[in-house]
Order: C-alpha cells, then sequence, then structure tokens
C-alpha cells in the first residue's frame, strides 16, 4: 500500500531556484539522459508502455502506445509537441509545474523525442502565462548550454533542438489538432481525423502530442523503473499524477498522489469544505467533465471510477462548490466560456452553443418557459457528438450533468431568479456590498 | 447602400481598424520578424510570435505591422488579418500601458471575480475591452487562467495577481498608476503590457529569475506529505 500522497512531480517545487538547472541538477536532474540513451528508442518506448502511463491532458490514452504509432518507414521528420495550453476551466497543475521546474519537462521531451526519432520539437505554450514563458525559454537555453540539447547529446549521436512557441488566446488550441494548425500560424482550427497526427501532423508530418505532465512524468519512470510506476495506482490507472483542488475548500491547492486516491481524502487533506458550509457539487476534471455531488465522494478518480458514474477523469481539476452557489449561474457561466471559445468550425458548436447561452440567461433571470428544462436538453442532444472535436461535448457535459443532479434548481428559473434563491454575494470570498451586481 | 450593417454578437471581435495607420516598425523590426520566421522548420510557424512583436512595436495590431508580416512570409494580408482576429490576445485597438485582466469563468467568477470586475470598473471608469483616456489601463474580462487554486485572480500584463480582493484590487491599481514597483504574486516586476508582448514574441527580458518558484497553493499537497512523511515508493521496494 502506497502513502496517500507521492510528491515525484512536484518534490522539487519548494527548493531555492527550483527553475535553475543547478538546482534541478543537484537533485538528480538530467540522470535519465544516459539511461535513456544506453537504451534503444523501441526499448524506451515498451518501457513507458510496461509502466501504464496514461496522458494527463483529459483523454487517458497510452503514452506509450502513442509513441508506438509513429510510422517508422514514413520519409518525413518526425516532431514532438507538448500541449500546454492549460486552458480548460479548473485546471492548473501544468502551469505550477513548468513555472517551478521546467527543466523537469525539457529532460522528458528529450527523452521522448529519442524514442520517437524526433529532431525538432516544440512546446504550445499559452500566451497568458508570461512568467512560466518566460522560465520555460531559460530552461532551454541552459538546457543548450549544458550540452542536453543541440548536437550529439552526450556523446549519444543523437540531436534535438526544442522550440518554445507562445500562443495567442485561444482555448481550442488545446485541441491537438487546431493546436498544429495554430502552430502552422493559422487560426486554431480542428481538422477531420483520419489522417491521425502520428501520421500527417504538424507539416503533415508524423507527430506525437503530448500533455506537460505525461512528457514530464517520464523521466521519473526512466530512473525508477515501470514497476516503480506501476506500484502506484490502481488495476488500469497506473502511477503518481497532480490532483488540483480549487473552490470552497479551506486550502486549495495541489496534491501529487496515485491514481485512484478519492475526493474525500483530498478534502480532509486540505481542511474540508470552507467553515460553516457543505459540499454541493464538483467537477472531477475541469468545466468539461460532467458534475458530480456529495454522493461521489467515496468513488476512485481513476479513469474507470469516474467513468463509472457518468463523468471523466479529465484533468484531475478537482472544482468545489459549497451550497451558496447557484448550479444555473455557474453552469451559465460555463456556457459562455464555450460560446466564446468555440472556433466557429462547426454549425452545432458555433450556433448550439450561442442558443444555449440565451436560454441559460433566462433561467438565471427566472423568466424561463415551463418546459424549457427539456428544451435544453433537447439543444444539447442536437450538439454533442456532432462536431469535428470534443469542444462541443465539453460544453453541453457541464448542462446535461447539472439538470440530472439539479434539475428543481433548473425549473425554479421558471418562475424565480437564481441570484434570489442564491444571493450571489454569499459565494464570494469577501463582503460583497449590498446593492452589486455582481 | 442595403441600410444593414453587419454587428458582431462578440464585443471583443470586430475588423483591424484600418484608419488608424500610425506604426513605429521600421528596418529593426523587419529584421526581428525575419529572424522570428527563421526559428521554425517552415516561416509560417512564425506568425503568432510575429504578430506579439507587432504588439509589442504598435500597442496593437496596425495595419503597418499585418503588411509587414505578410511580406516576410510571402502570404497575403487577408491571410494575417483572418489569424490575428481570431485570437483574443491581439489588440486590434490599442492597449494601455498596463493591461488587466479580471477572471469570471464560472469559479473564479462565484468566489468573487464578478464583484471586482464591477469594482475595478468603476475605479478606472472604463468596461471591458475599452482603454482609459490617458492610455494607462485597459481592462479585458479574461477566462480561466489556469491559477484556479489562488482563484480569484487578476492578471497583470499577464503576469499573475493571486488571491484577489477589492482591496487588493483598488491598491494595485493606485501602485501602478503611481508608477510605484509592483510585483507579480507568482512572476517579476511588472513591466509594461509592450514589454510583455516583446517577451511572449520570443525576446527575453532577463526576469526568469525574479519572483519566487511556487505559491503556497502549488506547495500544499508536497508539505502535508513532508509533515506526516509521506512519499512516494522506493524503486528498490517495488521492484519486480
Amino acid at each position: 500500500m502506497t502513502d496517500l500522497l507521492t510528491p515525484v512531480l512536484s518534490a522539487n517545487w519548494g527548493t531555492a531556484k527550483s527553475w535553475d538547472i543547478g538546482a534541478y541538477a543537484a537533485g538528480g536532474g538530467y540522470a535519465a539522459l544516459d539511461k535513456a540513451f544506453a537504451m534503444t528508442p523501441d526499448q524506451v518506448t515498451e518501457l513507458v508502455k510496461d509502466a501504464g502511463l496514461r496522458g494527463r491532458g483529459g483523454a487517458g490514452f497510452p503514452t506509450g502506445m502513442k509513441w508506438s504509432f509513429v510510422p517508422k518507414d514514413n520519409p518525413n521528420p518526425k516532431y514532438l509537441v507538448v500541449n500546454a495550453d492549460e486552458s480548460e476551466p479548473g485546471t492548473c497543475k501544468d502551469i505550477p509545474l513548468l513555472l517551478a521546474s521546467p527543466h523537469t519537462l525539457v529532460e522528458g521531451m528529450i527523452i521522448a523525442s529519442y524514442a520517437i526519432g524526433c529532431h525538432t520539437a516544440f512546446v504550445y505554450i499559452r500566451g497568458e502565462v508570461l512568467h512560466v514563458v518566460r522560465r520555460l525559454r531559460n530552461a532551454v537555453e541552459q538546457a543548450y548550454a549544458a550540452g542536453h540539447l543541440g548536437k550529439d547529446i552526450h556523446g549519444s549521436g543523437y540531436d534535438l533542438d526544442i522550440i518554445v512557441h507562445a500562443g495567442a488566446g485561444a482555448y481550442i488550441c488545446g485541441e491537438e489538432t487546431a493546436l498544429l494548425d495554430s502552430l502552422e500560424g493559422r487560426r486554431g482550427q480542428p481538422r477531420l481525423r483520419p489522417p491521425f497526427p502520428a501520421v500527417a501532423g504538424l507539416y503533415a508530418s508524423p507527430t506525437v502530442i503530448n500533455n506537460v505532465e505525461s512528457i514530464a512524468t517520464v523521466p521519473s519512470i526512466v530512473v525508477n523503473g515501470s514497476s516503480w510506476f506501476s506500484a502506484m495506482g490502481t488495476e488500469k490507472s497506473k502511477g503518481m499524477t497532480i490532483y488540483s483542488l480549487s473552490g470552497h475548500v479551506t486550502r486549495p491547492g495541489q496534491f501529487e498522489a496515485p491514481l485512484g486516491v478519492t475526493l474525500r481524502e483530498l478534502l480532509e487533506l486540505s481542511g474540508g469544505i470552507r467553515d460553516g458550509h457543505q459540499l454541493k457539487f464538483w467537477t472531477p476534471g475541469g468545466s468539461s467533465t460532467p458534475i458530480l455531488t456529495g454522493e461521489h465522494l467515496d468513488v476512485p478518480l481513476d479513469y474507470e471510477g469516474m467513468a463509472g458514474v457518468g463523468s471523466m477523469l479529465g484533468t484531475k481539476a478537482l472544482q468545489v462548490f459549497d451550497e451558496t452557489v447557484s448550479v444555473v449561474r455557474t453552469t451559465l457561466r460555463w456556457v459562455e466560456f464555450y460560446k466564446h471559445e468555440s472556433c466557429g468550425k462547426c454549425t452545432p458548436c458555433r450556433e448550439g452553443s450561442w442558443w444555449l447561452v440565451q436560454l441559460l440567461k433566462q433561467f438565471e433571470d427566472g423568466v424561463a418557459a415551463p418546459g424549457d428544462v427539456d428544451k435544453l436538453l433537447d439543444i444539447c442532444d442536437n450538439i454533442g457528438g456532432k462536431s469535428f472535436c470534443a469542444l462541443a461535448d465539453g460544453a453541453v457535459a457541464c448542462v446535461t450533468s447539472a439538470v440530472r443532479h439539479f434539475r428543481p434548481e433548473f425549473e425554479a428559473g421558471y418562475h424565480t431568479p437564481a441570484r434570489e434563491l442564491f444571493p450571489y454575494g454569499r459565494s464570494a470570498l469577501f463582503e460583497v456590498p449590498e446593492g452589486s451586481h455582481a | 447602400m442595403s441600410g444593414h450593417e453587419f454587428k458582431s454578437f462578440f464585443p471583443d471581435s470586430g475588423e483591424v481598424d484600418m484608419a488608424d495607420t500610425s506604426t513605429n516598425i521600421d528596418e529593426t523590426t523587419i529584421a526581428e520578424l525575419r529572424e522570428l520566421a527563421a526559428r521554425y522548420p517552415q516561416p509560417r510557424s512564425a506568425l503568432l510570435p510575429m504578430l506579439h512583436l507587432v504588439q509589442s512595436v504598435d500597442g496593437r495590431v496596425s495595419p503597418a505591422g499585418i503588411e509587414a508580416c505578410a511580406d516576410v512570409l510571402g502570404i497575403t494580408t487577408a491571410q494575417v488579418s483572418g489569424v490575428a482576429t481570431f485570437y483574443t490576445m491581439y489588440r486590434r485597438r490599442p492597449a494601455g500601458k498596463h493591461h488587466v485582466g479580471v477572471c469570471t469563468t464560472a469559479l473564479c467568477a462565484v468566489m468573487g471575480g464578478d464583484a471586482l470586475l464591477e469594482r475595478v470598473e468603476h475605479k478606472l471608469g472604463i468596461g471591458p475591452d475599452e482603454t482609459t483616456a490617458d492610455g494607462t489601463f485597459s481592462l479585458e474580462r479574461i477566462e480561466c487562467n489556469a491559477a484556479c487554486d489562488f482563484a480569484p485572480v487578476m492578471m497583470v500584463n499577464w503576469e499573475f495577481m493571486d488571491n484577489m480582493t477589492p482591496e487588493k484590487a483598488e491598491k494595485l491599481i493606485d501602485d501602478l498608476a503611481d508608477g510605484k514597483d509592483v510585483a507579480s504574486t507568482r512572476g517579476a516586476t511588472i513591466t509594461s503590457w509592450r514589454e510583455a508582448e516583446r517577451v511572449l514574441a520570443g525576446f527575453p527580458d532577463g526576469r526568469a529569475d525574479e519572483g519566487p518558484s511556487a505559491g503556497e497553493a502549488s506547495l500544499l499537497g508536497k508539505s502535508i506529505a513532508d509533515a506526516k512523511g509521506w512519499a512516494a515508493p522506493k524503486p528498490e521496494e517495488t521492484a519486480l
């Protein structure tokens, strides 16, 4: 039985100048490189497969398997692209990782690139995090100066360049094919698949796209072995991962634990719901994952556990809301986000998210017409699963799950404004003056 | 004339202001745009960084900036405009010296973000997507900025301002207006939006070593684990 918390990726975040190569190397950083170079690329891929590492960006696809899909006989260059466009509402794990320990990602990228035979790798980082961009660029420069990047790395004969690319504000670019279009200097709009990026990705060449945390996990697997990694977690969800607890909890923060920990356990560590309040609803992995309630406190936070209760593990972004919060208000705000971020390519998403916002505003204002809950669900039914990418699915997941768990609260929107039922100021962490519209 | 004018539903959308032809783009800028294009296997990949650079020079995406990008990349100005109007960080009207963001996505909103925005609007006398008459501040209602464990969150020139309150927000604005040194809670000393845009474009400002490694919330799990003596297993305990 492993401990309740198992800091690996976050173990060095509190050390002095943790972002600097000196501190990183002093803690054993870059030791995985020679170990990886002593193996064949295929052996590295097999090691990651054996460990059972699954993608930490939301979908949970096995990382090693993704690498093995890159065709060996394709004459084009191969590319690794790290998705650091962390923008899913509630998700806040990759940004602190990159701020505190950007070298962990750089080391992981070198190993992953070696495994797939790539010589140019990219980090696509959202633009709205200036200091994280600074730290990451600084880390890449330091890695070149130390001989971990460039030509003939560590005398292995292997060459790699890393390009850090800052985005410009578009949630959709976290979707891997939209990210590729954006990285090619276009509007970030998803591509139809097939062909999959492993065959025709960046510049129509074989491309692997992985989340920051997935790649940052690789050095620890190389150093400690696949059985070390798979000793943590559950049968099908192996290893440790970062859970981000936010919202109405006494102490929000990042918790690195084996997959399968429960929200009840994490809440106990964080001092529970804020004083004098009770849990109302929560998301397991960002706003695109269907909401859950107090009934689900003991469900393992792993891929299977969350799927078993009709949700998804997603990015492990546990947003916790207490009884003061209007679920109608929250749902509307999430859907406004999706409406704004819909890239406009697919009609059901572009138009449907617009209609959802209009209708949900009427619920919030208490002027929805009797029967509009069914209209809401009907519109959702016409959006979900009918677009190129999963943005639309996320937009409807928060609505359908909110109605599933809190239908009477939506029906109250036929006659009573949400702010009367749930005075908004009570949800704030500070006193909101009388007469505020907020 | 049909009498029907297209009006976008999106408050921050709209075309690039072609009437304002002022520009600071010179040969140095063109050389830097070329340098960015040369960093990628295919030059067009540099378009997003190039537009960040245009903003740092002209304070917005200017018509001259669009033409310069198109010239350097050998694509049309329509192609560049199409990209410039897709991404929210590109401003079609001049941004302020300091660009202030208040997160009003669901979690920040309910925890006080809506009230913060109201207070900041009142303090600055402008609404979202507007710039103060003296050009010191512009305001944006921002979306989730990946700092939810520090909610409610504001940003200044894309630097974190964590755990905000209305009082802190007012002081922040006063201090910036007075030209005092203001440090991000998890970042560097605040410079200006234009300088930030230059860093995003890919020209470092040497400030990576400023600020802490992590905020308190980021370190919470690790500090609890340390106090309890919890850790990942040792590799030798798990060997097959």
